[in-house]
């Protein structure tokens, strides 16, 4: 047994003691598996491109869920991170000539700086006041771009930008990657230190502040994380619309991310990617078959609104935590999640029932 | 020019007034930032439609019943949709939004996207230091300022206004002192959704009635909400002057004032809360003490 055999045996080690005992585990797993095989299946065009947007839209749809769920600073108007990082995207490439490797990176930078500006007044709001703040700085800044359209297009925005790679599979795979390393990272940030104080603040900020952090500090690194990652999300969109306009600034986008996001279960970054991924691609269904009954008048987006609503009356929490806590339970001894048709614990054998 | 500009101010600022009073009022006792306020003006607007330009009623009938109907939809909705999740803010404020975008879709679906109008009440216009006002101008106005008489009166001087109030100062000891605060809550919520409800019926001769013309009001509402202060019905009510004003004097002044409108009232708003961050009327709420 070499080298390789022994990185086998302990990763067949960490599947078989980690991964396959808890449903959700499993679900994540088959989840990443399905997602990067897709294409030897089907490279169908219309498919994989919604597929993309669908992975566009989660990573902008777990930024939020950084922000306005775990550090609480609810955030109305987070379409202003995504549009003003589709914009500076498109400058670059279109003025400067910038190749998508250099521009999104820079867009996600203006994202960062847009978090700043946006944070700074923005610290002194608390609730439904910063709810209401935030939703003002898209609109103004859709003035602006209305105002000037020799920079900014006007109302038909900036098109013809590069395309984001050769093909459409090499497109598919760099944005379900990016999004599954994204959505990993900011899991991880949520799971770190750093995480554990964004989740103390918005349960008690001046418990926090008692405890001697600098909570200023951590709200405005909150500010600029999630407009990092919303700005990567951007530029991606631009980059593969080949268009960025003020559609992307539109109350409707920021109202639509958090409907996704409180689908799919605040608090947790893969409800926000787990609503999203149900919600989007269902939308498109929906248009499809809507398709073939043009008697009916347009009632896609009815239809979307009447099944957000009755999910939320029987699941408040979100789709994805309900259903986590129907199948696994946490052992009230040592907090480790059980597979729900388990007795006695797996790891310290207390009683489950 | 400069009597466009009070006239309008004028008009714009009870309108918002109206609209964000109501607003506050529910957000002050349910704590529900009722995102679907200004789709029920939108209603309102519509079954106005539906009653004189469809069944033929005499405007006035049309408008009471609307305004009536409205106010049983606002009811229905607060008691299946709101009601049952309120514990969970995120999901109330989801619930609401879903809601505003429903009423939308009915309305686009049953009208399309077309502009439709409504004829005024009464034609003709006055002439006043030498610019031409139309009497359903003035109407509106006079409307306006009567209606937020009566709502100033009711909730100073009624007990129905009084539990309202307290509730919206503090929930638990308005709780402790024997009120139901729950039909606290169902009442506020009427006496919202029929200022939305008014509103609409106040505006709709002078606006076009389309599917997405509650996003406007909706924006300019938020913003002075916030600019007056959370839950403060003077706030409120100075506030949409400020904004109605400023509105109007954005649109008649600059070049490209109808893109910038929301932009500028927006900035104002932003600016007052740099300086005040509980906006100019601020009262602060129980748990935020």
């Amino acid at each position: 047994m070499g080298l390789p055999g022994v990185y086998f045996r302990r990763t067949v080690k960490v599947l078989r003691t980690e991964v396959l005992v808890l449903p959700s585990r499993v679900a994540v797993l088959v989840f990443i598996v399905a997602l990067m095989a897709l294409p030897i299946f089907t490279q169908d065009y219309y498919f994989l491109r919604v597929l993309i947007l669908t992975s566009i839209f989660a990573i902008f749809a777990a930024s939020w869920d950084l922000l306005s769920g775990f550090t609480g600073q609810m955030n109305f108007g987070h379409a202003l991170f995504f549009g003003v990082a589709a914009y500076v995207t498109a400058l670059l490439n279109l003025k400067l000539g910038l190749p998508p490797y250099f521009s999104i990176p820079l867009g996600a930078v203006g994202g960062v700086l847009t978090g700043l500006i946006v944070g700074i007044p923005c610290l002194r709001l608390k609730g439904s006041y910063l709810a209401l703040t935030t939703l003002a700085f898209p609109i103004i800044l859709t003035g602006v771009v209305f105002a000037i359209p020799d920079i900014t297009g006007g109302e038909l925005g900036l098109a013809g930008l590069s395309r984001l790679t050769g093909s459409r599979v090499m497109d598919y795979y760099l944005t379900s990657g990016l999004m599954l390393i994204l959505g990993f990272t900011m899991w991880k940030i949520t799971d770190s230190k750093t995480g554990i104080i964004l989740h103390a603040i918005r349960e008690d900020e001046l418990a926090v502040r008692t405890a001697g952090v600098n909570t200023t500090r951590y709200k405005l690194l909150a500010f600029c994380m999630s407009g990092f990652f919303a700005g990567v999300a951007g530029g991606l969109y631009a980059h593969f619309m080949r268009l960025a306009g003020p559609s992307g600034l539109e109350v409707g986008l920021s109202f639509q991310v958090i409907i996704w996001a409180v689908f799919g279960g605040m608090v947790t970054i893969y409800g926000p990617i787990a609503g999203v991924f149900i919600l989007y691609p269902l939308m498109e269904i929906l248009r499809v078959v809507l398709d073939n009954f043009p008697s009916l008048p347009e009632i896609r987006m009815f239809i979307f609104a009447g099944l957000v609503l009755l999910t939320l009356l029987f699941m408040p929490e979100g789709l994805i935590p309900w259903v986590r806590d129907k199948i696994e339970t946490e052992c009230p001894r040592c907090k480790v999640r059980n597979v729900f048709s388990r007795h006695r614990c797996r790891v310290c054998d207390a009683d489950l029932d | 020019m400069i009597l466009d500009i009070i006239i309008d101010g004028l008009i714009k600022g009870s309108v918002y007034a109206l609209l964000a009073i109501g607003f506050s009022l529910v957000l002050g006792v349910a704590r529900i930032i009722n995102i679907a306020h200004t789709a029920l003006y939108m209603t309102a607007a519509y079954l106005i439609y539906i009653g004189t330009k469809m069944m033929g009623l005499p405007a006035p009938v049309a408008m009471v019943a609307s305004i009536l109907l409205t106010v049983v939809l606002g009811l229905l909705i607060y008691n299946f949709f709101i009601k049952p999740i309120q514990e969970h803010e995120a999901a109330v404020l989801i619930a609401t939004i879903a809601v505003a975008m429903m009423i939308q879709e009915v309305f686009l679906m049953i009208f399309g996207g077309h502009y439709l109008g409504v004829n005024p009440l009464i034609d003709g216009y006055a002439t006043i230091l030498g610019v031409k006002v139309t009497y359903q101008h003035l109407l509106a106005l006079g409307l306006a300022l009567v209606v937020l008489l009566a709502t100033r009166v009711f909730l100073q001087k009624t007990r129905l206004g009084l539990a309202i109030r307290s509730t919206a100062q503090d929930r638990e000891v308005a709780n402790l002192m024997g009120m139901n605060v729950t039909r606290v809550a169902m009442g506020t919520m009427a006496v919202s959704v029929g200022m939305a409800a008014i509103t609409g019926a106040i505006v709709v001769p002078l606006v076009t009635v389309e599917p997405t013309m509650w996003m406007h009001p909706l924006i300019m509402m938020l913003a002075i909400v916030v600019l007056g202060g959370l839950g403060s019905i003077e706030g409120s009510f100075v506030g949409a002057f400020i904004l109605g004003f400023a509105e109007s004097m954005v649109v008649f002044l600059l070049p490209m004032g109808s893109f910038l409108k929301d932009s500028v009232a927006l900035s104002i708003m932003i600016l007052v809360l740099l300086i005040r961050p509980e906006g100019l009327f601020g009262v602060s709420f129980e748990e935020e003490r």
